[in-house]
């Protein structure tokens, strides 16, 4: 008995895993997460919804000069300040709204003050409101690129970069970009966003 | 030449069994296995509403991925009851009503406090819908929001 056991034992060649396959298995497996992997960020316009107003409590007042008004109706008219324009003109009038500084009473006294009111009716449609929105926000970085290249920055981007964990974005703090979002008939006059970035 | 054809002849009898050493590629495989788990996220995210999204100039990239939760706005697709009507999509689930969206987006800020929601709608859609879905996320305390958009091509 014991020498039947003996032979077997002799017999077995060292017990060993058979590694051949594991390179085929984990390139199966390599090639499924190679399949569903994406690399594709996600673009789009951010922006930052105010806090709720708490109950019965009226927005802030924002003075009738510091506001320039973009409405946009239903067939995608524009009108700014009560003028029928396009959505060519938004660029030219937030630039001289916001860079005003109190020269023209029409305009903003300051850039700080400075806000673009956008008001859409219920049926506009989704692409003239993010035309809209994409115009202010182009006009905005025009602005923060002149004043990054005037500190000698290549551009707004470079000069958020340069700017440690704890600066401040001095080119943002004086000229925020204040935009408020309001149909004509809703609730509390509507949001008001800025930025997130 | 005899002793020479005979050194060669022990030479690649030595090296007969040649050929490239495996062993450590699976090891090269893992490596790549794992990067690609690591950076893959899944979602398995079934849109019911059509969205084709609206072309925009000045974006901005949205690196984390996971803090992201999507909000569809757009006609509903064909297979679905009452296609043709603008529907509204929270991640995964069609809303029945929009009134809904506060407590989706509540529970969800309630995990992820830095929650940004990014905005699928589609060109055509009524702005009407996303200023109410607009309000449900005030409510919520959902503030940082994103309107996914396509890069404008620059030729026009």
């Amino acid at each position: 008995m014991a020498s039947l056991l003996d032979k077997r034992d002799d017999e077995r060649e060292e017990g060993e895993i058979n590694t051949a396959g594991l390179a085929d298995i984990s390139f199966l497996l390599l090639i499924f997460f190679l399949i569903t992997t994406t690399f594709d960020t996600d673009t789009g316009i951010g922006m930052t919804l105010p806090p709720p107003l708490p109950e019965n409590q009226q927005p802030p007042p924002v003075k009738d000069r510091n506001m320039l008004k973009v409405l946009i109706n239903a067939r995608g008219q524009v009108l700014i300040e009560e003028e029928a324009s396009s959505m060519e003109d938004i660029s030219r009038e937030v630039k001289t709204h916001v860079l005003n500084r109190g020269k023209n009473p029409e305009y903003s006294q300051t850039p700080d003050d400075a806000l673009v009111s956008i008001k859409t009716d219920r049926s506009t449609s989704y692409k003239m409101y993010i035309n809209a929105l994409d115009e202010v926000k182009a006009t905005y970085n025009e602005i923060y690129n002149k004043h990054a290249k005037e500190q000698g920055f290549e551009s707004y981007q470079a000069y958020k970069e340069s700017l440690g964990p704890d600066e401040d974005d001095m080119i943002r703090e004086k000229i925020p970009l204040n935009i408020s979002i309001a149909e004509p008939s809703s609730r509390g006059g509507g949001g008001e966003g800025g930025s997130s970035s | 030449m005899a002793a020479d054809s005979g050194h060669f002849e022990k030479k690649s009898a030595d090296t007969g069994d040649q050929g490239i050493p495996t062993s450590s590629l699976p090891d090269i495989i893992f490596m790549l296995l794992i990067f690609f788990m690591v950076s893959t996220v899944m979602r398995e995210t079934n849109v019911k509403v059509k969205t084709s999204l609206p072309q925009a100039e000045s974006l901005e990239k949205i690196e984390q991925k996971r803090l992201i939760s999507y909000i569809y706005i757009g006609p509903k697709k064909q297979n679905v009851k009452g296609s043709g009507q603008t529907g509204v999509q929270v991640d995964d689930a069609l809303i029945q009503d929009v009134s809904n969206v506060q407590g989706i987006m509540q529970r969800q800020i309630e995990e992820e406090p830095r929650l940004i929601v990014s905005f699928k709608v589609d060109q055509q859609a009524e702005s009407g819908i996303l200023r109410d879905v607009e309000q449900q996320l005030r409510d919520a305390n959902a503030l940082r929001i994103n309107y996914a958009s396509n890069q404008e091509n620059q030729g026009g």
